[in-house]
């Protein structure tokens, strides 16, 4: 997606980079010229990326006093005419709820980077894990439809940092990329392109916190342009009035911002489909976890076994439409997860056939040979 | 208004939200002077602010871009819009639970980073909005809705905080020191860097109520009684006296 061609960070070629770089790189392809961050293993080396980079871009980067300063820096930020970002793992992820809630309801675009490990708590701050799916969707209070990214390679780390991007700026939302340790510290060969598209936001004429179009994403005027812009966390009308008692004011509002996301589906959800004419046994995957699943399946067929992975790249909205479609032809599926099971209730909203949930919180990966081993179980 | 500041102000406002005998309407007319004086245009300001009354002095009345954010974080967002356009001249108002308390970590912080911002703490002691909760700024023995038998802890010295922080210019005013005030908020306005003036606002509803004040007339002429102008301050003022001025970058 994305309406303007733009020459990205670095000149066209294959570069080895860690999962953590890429991010950063895609990050300055697609505009990002406001980083404001807090540090926190396993995220780090964005921050220190971008510390070295944005000044090269002429962009701004600020180490905040924590992670809540740090997002609402980068909302700010936002509504000063910034591509924004942050990027944190778990304990940040959490403190950073209540502003990434002031984004979506104030339709600031921003993009926020959590490279999972493995949690509860402060959990295994160094370990694997991919915990954080359902704080993405449910974190912040009241109602908001987030989106929410899940590369699974130091290619997508790149690819879908821009793909944030350019969602956040089109849907006026916050946009998250849900990394996992192990693909942040990964090092991969990647290739940059020549050219890459990015979207900008419609500063065009407007009340910017509504619209009677069917598109349900209004203009985005910034700060400084003259426009006297209300901006509030409180519910507001078009211009951003607050209208605090009035039922069909919050209504409106609350409904538009579900709206806009809902009936784009078609715009954010991407799947990727391997090996799956005619499987009778399906994975059902994503990040790093799917890298060990396209692995098990590669082998499984060479076998003689009808196995086939569905890879999520788009965890939220979730992909309801496609996994219902794909279990229709599926005699089993199975699910494989680093946390306890999160994005497998999902699945089993809509699965229309078994469902076999495998989940493991040890802070490490899940290997293929175990997804093999699950996978003939279920056969035998 | 005794001057033309009805240009200042969102034409859609007709009054203001505050009640009756609170200083923040004064503190918002005196907000406007200063700006006015100094024939600054609103269009190339912003003002940020946070949740409690004061929040509500700029957002939705002035007739500028305004950022009504999250409790205590004002001044986070402020440093986000102020980094990535240096030319905004950006004041952040906010009371002093939001400012002082939930948001202390930011404001010593911004006054240690020398981010160009004019922070306007409305302090009046409480927490009004919410119901009269004892604040970090509650005078020691005072009586709230959560200190029923007194508050047992002391208050923070606002400037002193900030003199520590780091901050250019630091300043304590009362509402009942209008011309004081005015002129302490162009100064902090025209400061290149971090600037903090403290601006002391009575509370009859909350704070006068249940410290037997409860009078708006009377909560003024207390207040007046408490302020001691720092040049004329002894340094054997008990600790229920405010002393008033300029302590950094007068």
């Amino acid at each position: 997606m994305g309406d303007r061609r733009v020459k990205p960070s670095l000149p066209e070629g294959r570069y080895f980079f860690s999962g953590n770089e890429a991010v950063a790189e895609g990050a300055l392809s697609a505009g990002c010229r406001f980083y404001g961050g807090y540090p926190i293993t396993p995220s780090s080396e964005i921050m220190e990326r971008m510390a070295a980079r944005l000044p090269e871009f002429d962009g701004v980067f600020i180490q905040m006093e924590d992670e809540i300063a740090s997002i609402a820096s980068v909302i700010g930020a936002s509504w000063a005419g910034a591509k924004a970002m942050t990027a944190t793992s778990g304990p940040g992820f959490s403190l950073m709820q209540e502003g990434i809630g002031y984004a979506a309801f104030t339709e600031a675009p921003c993009v926020v980077v959590d490279i999972q490990r493995a949690g509860p708590s402060t959990g295994q701050a160094t370990k694997v894990g991919s915990g954080d799916l359902m704080q993405a969707k449910w974190g912040s209070h009241g109602d908001y439809l987030p989106i929410a990214l899940s590369p699974w390679s130091v290619q997508e780390m790149f690819d879908l940092t821009i793909r944030a991007f350019n969602l956040a700026e089109r849907f006026r939302t916050p946009v998250f990329l849900m990394g996992e340790e192990a693909t942040a510290h990964l090092r991969e060969s990647i290739r940059v392109p020549g050219e890459i598209a990015v979207s900008e936001r419609n500063r065009g004429e407007g009340p910017p916190f509504g619209t009677d179009e069917p598109d349900g994403v209004p203009p985005m005027p910034v700060f400084g342009d003259g426009r006297k812009l209300l901006v509030t966390g409180s519910t507001h009308d078009q211009e951003g009035f607050r209208k605090t008692d009035d039922p069909e004011t919050h209504r409106r509002l609350v409904e538009r911002l579900h709206k806009k996301i809902l009936n784009h589906q078609d715009e954010i959800i991407q799947t990727e489909a391997y090996h799956l004419k005619g499987a009778e046994v399906g994975i059902i995957a994503y990040g790093f976890t799917a890298r060990s699943a396209l692995f098990a399946v590669q082998r499984l067929r060479k076998a003689g076994v009808a196995a086939g992975l569905l890879r999520l790249q788009t965890l939220w909205p979730f992909p309801y439409d496609v996994v219902e479609s794909l279990t229709r032809s599926l005699k089993h599926c199975l699910t494989f997860e680093m946390n306890m099971g999160q994005i497998s209730g999902e699945i089993q909203k809509v699965c229309r056939c078994p469902l076999h949930v495998t989940t493991q919180v040890n802070g490490t990966i899940i290997s293929p040979a175990t997804m093999e081993t699950k996978v003939r179980e279920v056969l035998s | 208004m005794t001057r033309a500041l009805r240009g200042y102000i969102r034409p859609e406002i007709e009054h203001t939200p505050f009640c009756p005998g609170c200083g923040h309407g004064s503190l918002m007319g005196t907000i406007l002077r200063a700006i006015d004086d100094l024939n600054w245009d609103m269009d190339e300001m912003l003002f940020v602010s946070g949740i409690g009354c004061a929040g509500w002095i700029p957002s939705p009345h002035f007739n500028a871009d305004t950022l009504h954010t999250l409790h205590g974080r004002a001044i986070a967002f402020a440093t986000g819009a102020k980094l990535f356009n240096p030319a905004l001249k950006v004041m952040v108002i906010g009371g002093d639970g939001d400012l002082t308390s939930i948001g202390g970590n930011h404001l010593i912080h911004a006054a240690r980073r020398d981010i160009d911002l004019t922070v306007v703490c409305a302090n009046n002691m409480i927490y009004g909005m919410t119901g009269g909760q004892a604040a970090s700024t509650t005078p020691l023995g005072c009586t709230s809705a959560t200190t029923p038998a007194g508050n047992p802890y002391r208050p923070f010295d606002l400037c002193k905080l900030l003199e520590g922080a780091g901050a250019r210019y630091v300043a304590r005013f009362a509402v009942t020191q209008p011309v004081e005030l005015r002129e302490s908020i162009k100064k902090a306005l025209t400061i290149e860097g971090f600037t903090f003036v403290e601006a002391v606002s009575p509370c009859p509803t909350q704070f006068g109520r249940r410290n037997k004040i409860d009078q708006a007339a009377d909560m003024i002429r207390t207040l007046q009684a408490h302020c001691v102008p720092r040049e004329r301050a002894t340094g054997k003022e008990g600790p229920d006296m405010i002393i008033t001025g300029e302590f950094v970058g007068a």
